[in-house]
């Protein structure tokens, strides 16, 4: 009976599996390193040779009493936490202004802001560092103590800057979803635009704005490329692994990395609930 | 035109409203939203880019700077034999990593989009999950993977398919090729994705129908309609791999030296800003050139990040 169906099915089978199973390579291929950075954490001696001799938990015992290391760690939240915080306030004002607003010249506007992310790191990096340097004062001059912690403020201002651009795509993306008779329906019912905002606006893209917030602040934990040339005295955390990476890698810059990536795994997950929470909760207002 | 329909429905919304009944007000706040992610744009990377060009005009003076108006770091740019190599070496490195990357991207991303029925979320979710890993450590794990004494060589001697260490895997442009496509690969995944996802079945079916085999499926349907999203990913890919210094650092041998790292040799050990300013100005060349080919394949706005 099925003799037809099956010489129709077959092809269409197969590709698909042939498909799969070329994706699964590609899926090896992508988590490769990743897979042995986690495996050699474990490694009891620093030379990384296939089979592991020896497992041990030795190197994470070791982070805790590294405090060059609990510095840098806390030096990166630091930055990492103030970065997405003001990108999630700066990011969602232009998304409301390019999404809700008549404005002169949008698309040169959305391309000065798209641009940090556009260009190779090494141009932010290297051109904050010659903006600071006009002054003819080291970076260092730039960073503040406030209540006993430094913020280096050239590395945290070009952490804003990408940031901006990271919180404001993933708002105006929400902005873009979302029907724009909630607002006005909100303004026929005689609510200030303030009050608007307040109870029908910023509810919704809130989950929008903190998922932003939440990729800002796990690409801002891990970036080095445009740091490197705006550190002050103190390393943020892959500062100081670039630094500790040149002399080798040590079965504890493993262990860091286990740490952080699931760290960042925690943070995706988090960010992807919201937004799906943030899907949700769209339609069923819409409907 | 791949704005259009976007672009009726926000006309016939506004006409059904009847928006036009725009307070005065309006215009002044918009502006005052606008202002201060602007204002910080213009102060803090337009400005500092444009005083990264003023330097490139300016001499260096034993390690100081002299601020006085010169050519002379753009005519070595030129005639040192030594930059115009490195440039174009860097210009064929991004290329063929993007390439790469785009034969690698295409049947993950066609398997996600046409194929998978179940767990396709996470599964999407499993391809920009290693952008959040530390970009530095997967390097890293690349010297440790093809290192003389790493993890490859040992896996194949203890395998017995070689009895000494392959000395060539690492500090080479091959070892920085693979390096680069793998880190970048899921930015040209998820615009290809994207795309993909979009083109409805029933154009695949009637070109099968039509009697095409699949490759010229492909070729005269699937590939056309995901070219925005192949030129989308391979800006992010080529950009990335055009401005880089880590992945030479840590993976490339003397001499295969690119241009990120050379510029950032230039602000760091080399102490020579002016020169490092001036080779900004090709590298920004190749990526302007690059977004305007971007643009006309309607390509921007639709890269992973």
């Amino acid at each position: 009976m099925s003799a037809s169906q099956h010489v129709n099915a077959r092809p269409a089978d197969l590709s698909k599996w042939l498909m799969g199973a070329v994706s699964l390579l590609i899926y090896l291929f992508l988590y490769l390193p990743i897979a042995i950075v986690i495996l050699y954490s474990f490694n009891e001696t620093k030379v990384s040779v296939w089979p592991i001799q020896t497992y041990t938990l030795d190197w994470y015992r070791e982070l805790r009493t590294d405090t060059e290391l609990i510095n840098a760690v806390k030096l990166s939240v630091r930055v990492a936490l103030v970065a997405a915080g003001s990108a999630m306030v700066l990011g969602t004002l232009g998304a409301l202004a390019l999404d809700r607003h008549k404005i002169r010249f949008k698309p040169g506007i959305r391309f000065l802001i798209v641009l940090p992310i556009t260009l190779p790191g090494v141009v932010t990096g290297i051109a904050l560092l010659a903006y600071f340097s006009l002054s003819d004062q080291p970076l260092s001059f730039w960073s503040t103590e406030i209540l006993g912690v430094t913020f280096p403020w050239p590395l945290i201002i070009a952490h804003i800057t990408f940031s901006i651009t990271l919180v404001l795509s993933t708002v105006s993306a929400r902005l873009y979803q979302m029907p724009r008779f909630l607002d006005e329906a909100s303004a026929d019912l005689g609510a200030s635009p303030l009050r608007t905002f307040r109870k029908v606006t910023l509810p919704l893209i809130f989950p929008a704005m903190l998922s932003g917030g939440i990729l800002a602040f796990t690409l801002s934990f891990d970036e080095v490329v445009v740091s490197l040339f705006l550190k002050g005295r103190e390393n943020t955390l892959p500062l100081l692994i670039w630094g500790r990476l040149r002399l080798g890698l040590s079965p504890e810059i493993n262990a860091v990395a286990t740490v952080i990536t699931v760290v960042s795994l925690l943070g995706i997950l988090a960010s992807t609930l919201l937004i799906g929470k943030a899907f949700w909760t769209g339609e069923a207002r819409s409907t | 035109m791949p704005d259009g329909p976007a672009m009726s429905t926000t006309t016939s919304r506004a006409e059904l409203t009847g928006v036009p009944t725009r307070p005065p007000g309006r215009r002044l706040q918009g502006l005052a939203l606008l202002a201060p992610p602007v204002l910080w744009m213009l102060f803090f990377y337009l400005a500092p880019l444009l005083i990264l060009l003023a330097y490139a005009f300016w001499s260096v003076d034993y390690l100081t700077v002299t601020r006085e108006f010169t050519l002379e770091n753009f005519r070595t740019v030129v005639t040192n034999d030594l930059y115009p190599r490195v440039l174009a070496r860097t210009v064929f490195i991004a290329a063929l990593v993007t390439v790469i990357d785009i034969v690698l991207a295409f049947p993950i991303a066609y398997f996600l989009a046409k194929k998978v029925t179940h767990h396709r979320q996470l599964l999407l979710m499993l391809v920009i999950f290693p952008l959040w890993s530390s970009y530095l450590v997967r390097a890293f794990a690349w010297r440790t993977i093809l290192g003389t004494n790493g993890v490859l060589n040992s896996f194949l001697e203890w395998t017995g398919i070689t009895s000494e260490p392959l000395a060539f895997l690492l500090f080479s442009k091959e070892a920085m090729v693979l390096t680069f496509a793998q880190v970048w690969l899921p930015f040209m995944i998820l615009p290809l994705f994207a795309v993909l996802d979009q083109i409805p079945n029933s154009l695949l079916e009637a070109s099968a129908d039509l009697g095409s085999n699949g490759w010229r499926t492909f070729r005269t349907v699937i590939f056309p309609l995901a070219l925005p999203g192949v030129v989308a990913g391979s800006l992010s890919v080529f950009s990335l791999t055009m401005g880089d210094y880590i992945t030479p650092t840590l993976l490339g041998g003397p001499g295969d030296q690119l241009i990120g790292k050379i510029i950032a040799d230039n602000f760091g050990t080399a102490n020579n800003w002016p020169l490092g300013a001036a080779l900004v100005v090709p590298l920004l060349i190749v990526i302007f050139s690059f977004l305007v080919v971007a643009n006309r394949f309607g390509a921007l706005g639709r890269s992973a990040v």
